[in-house]
């Protein structure tokens, strides 16, 4: 029993380096836009289809893929904003952009059904299926490998925000977007280039969910970002740290809860994020208070 | 004018009883009650939602959950036939119960972390619905059998559904009349002023999230007893919210006659093309184009904008009369009341 809970934990924390890569995008696409971008899920499986696509097609390796899907995805994030959430001004913003983002995700979530069917598929690759011995834990390579991209690239996200100058801009626009327009920042390319970084992390999100969570179907986008969004309510919305230490300690929770029943183990995950609000409505991190206005 | 309005209301009631007389197949009584279903949920979601500026991505809750208490409760209690009927009303009391709590730990935020808990706690129902053993898991609840021909029953089930979306929008417009609906505005405009002038803002949040959880709960369970069965996914469907939502943007948020003129819009439209495309993936593309289009193109819905337009339309040619500036002390409800 003791040994399934270490296996629970350790699962947890390297599944939870993922989430943290997922949701650090969201995060970042609120605090710079004050939206909330529902369509992150979808984004993912569309992510994940990527990569499935060239790999069965021109059976190029998962990781190597992501030299294509990362730029293309980053693209599309660019387009989604410049088309739909750039003209959305006003009193209402708050819920037309959300309405806005879950409309293209419906429309994501159709055009994905009309290719690839219902039918889960899932990614594969020799690091997949072996797995290795460490510490007297077995661990699949992929975990391991996804865990170490995951890192990587929040650590480029870090470097980006708080070691640049666009990024010190794009911390500028989160404080405050009228101050930072006045000191001569230009908000608008801030926040496309934002959205499309946002969005381009579900790419490798994307890829190494399609080959850890044994099979994804367009459907799964819906289960992906209520979670994501439960991770970042909890982190604090806008705190990058603060979603990744929710991210890790929600999935090393659902683990834990799952050697126990698998059928609660997600249930469990949003009564937690209810609890924690009860006690802490701001979450982990938050920034300000969320009562705010 | 007031003439003109009651004879207008008038002339739609006696179309909306007399549409199964016209089109008395059972395909179009279907259209019917769907459409009368719907007007009614989305009248209940704007009295809350609409009225109070809290968009709640979470009503399916209330419906799924008035339609498996509706099941269960028939089928533990051996209630069948027509008495089911009586059993209605605690479809209403469930909806109005689950509120009390779900609306005492969502309603403490505001904005985008009160949507992200509707949609947490729709999950988590979804969830419970699946998983526990009285909701008959993924199998989910029949409804007991009702000893209708299959003509009449559609018939019947419309003049239900027609006395149900006639009840929420009279409750809707009452609740806009009366000065709790104002408080709901107030706070819709500005939370923190009105409480600042007296608006106790959780309860009247509270009762207005309860009364609009008692008619979804209500509602959800005529549409149990019509369709005799639910499923998790289809009690607790996130499609289900998001039109809904639709619906009362489309017509008009805010507004009595909103959610009800976009669910005579969108309903049927949506029922035609699920028809249509039998893959349904169409369809949802489809309703998210329209969606992004209304969002995009008619922000304010049909109602506020097309009364601007009336409003254009009679003063063409005479000087634009400016309305006087408003005085400081003026609270923003009755700013918006005087704009409408």
């Amino acid at each position: 029993m003791a040994r399934e809970i270490y296996q629970a934990i350790v699962d947890g924390i390297l599944v939870g380096g993922v989430y943290a890569l997922m949701a650090v995008g969201l995060t970042l696409i609120f605090g710079v836009l004050d939206i909330i971008n529902i369509a992150q899920g979808i984004l993912v499986i569309l992510g994940a289809y990527l990569s499935y696509e060239l790999a069965a097609r021109l059976h190029i390796d998962l990781f190597l893929g992501l030299l294509v899907t990362v730029p293309a995805m980053f693209v599309i994030g660019v387009a989604i904003q410049w088309a739909f959430i750039r003209p959305l001004r006003g009193r209402e913003r708050t819920s037309m952009t959300l309405l806005v983002t879950y409309a293209i995700a419906l429309i994501i979530e159709g055009i994905l059904y009309q290719a690839f069917g219902p039918n889960y598929k899932q990614l594969n690759g020799w690091y997949v299926t072996s797995s290795v011995h460490v510490f007297g834990f077995y661990l699949p390579y992929i975990y391991l490998f996804g865990f170490v991209l995951a890192l990587a690239l929040v650590a480029a996200l870090y470097t980006m925000l708080y070691r640049t100058r666009f990024g010190r801009s794009v911390r500028a626009t989160m404080q405050d977007e009228t101050a930072a327009r006045l000191v001569g920042i230009d908000t608008n390319r801030v926040s496309a280039i934002t959205f499309g970084v946002g969005v381009a992390v579900t790419a490798a999100g994307g890829m190494v969910y399609g080959a850890t969570s044994g099979g994804f179907n367009p459907n799964s986008g819906y289960d992906l970002i209520s979670r994501l969004l439960a991770i970042i309510i909890l982190g604090g919305l806008g705190s990058i740290g603060g979603a990744m230490v929710a991210a890790v300690f929600m999935l090393t929770l659902e683990s834990l809860v799952d050697v126990w029943s698998p059928n609660w183990a997600i249930v469990v995950f949003y009564a937690a994020l209810v609890l924690v609000l009860l006690i802490r409505p701001t979450g982990f991190f938050g920034r300000q208070p969320v009562r705010a206005q | 004018m007031k003439h003109a309005r009651i004879a207008g209301l008038a002339v739609l009631l006696a179309v909306g009883v007399a549409f199964p007389l016209i089109f008395p197949n059972p395909a179009a009584t279907n259209y019917g009650v769907y459409t009368l279903i719907f007007v009614a949920v989305a009248s209940a979601w704007n009295l809350f939602s609409g009225y109070s500026g809290y968009i709640s991505l979470g009503h399916a809750v209330f419906f799924g959950s008035g339609a498996y208490a509706l099941g269960i409760a028939a089928m533990d209690w051996h209630v069948s036939g027509v008495a089911v009927f009586a059993l209605l009303p605690l479809c209403a009391v469930v909806g109005a119960l689950i509120a009390v709590p779900f609306g005492l730990v969502a309603l403490r935020v505001r904005r985008h972390t009160f949507i992200v808990i509707t949609i947490a706690v729709f999950f988590i129902f979804q969830l419970m619905a699946y998983n526990f053993s009285f909701t008959g898991g993924s199998i989910g609840v029949n409804a007991p059998f009702l000893p209708w021909q299959a003509a009449i029953y559609n018939e019947r089930f419309y003049y239900i559904a027609l006395g149900c979306a006639v009840g929420a929008l009279v409750v809707a417009w009452l609740v806009r009349r009366s000065r709790f609906g104002l408080h709901l505005r107030a706070i819709r405009d500005d939370e923190d002023r009105a409480r600042g002038l007296g608006v106790r803002a959780m309860r009247v949040k509270l009762t207005a999230f309860a009364l609009s959880g008692a008619v979804t709960g209500l509602v959800g369970g005529i549409w149990f007893f019509y369709i005799s069965q639910v499923q998790p996914p289809s009690g607790f469907d996130p499609l289900f919210d998001l039109s809904v939502v639709l619906m009362a943007f489309l017509g008009g948020l805010g507004t009595v006659a909103g959610p009800a003129l976009g669910a005579l819009i969108i309903e049927p439209g949506q029922l035609y093309l699920n028809v249509t495309f039998t893959n349904g993936y169409l369809s949802e593309i489809l309703l998210g184009a329209v969606f992004l289009a209304v969002v995009l193109l008619m922000p304010r819905g049909i109602i506020p904008t097309g009364g601007e337009w009336v409003t254009k339309l009679r003063t063409r040619g005479r000087p634009v009369i400016s309305p006087p500036a408003p005085v400081q002390a003026e609270s923003d409800a009755t700013k918006a009341e005087a704009k409408r």
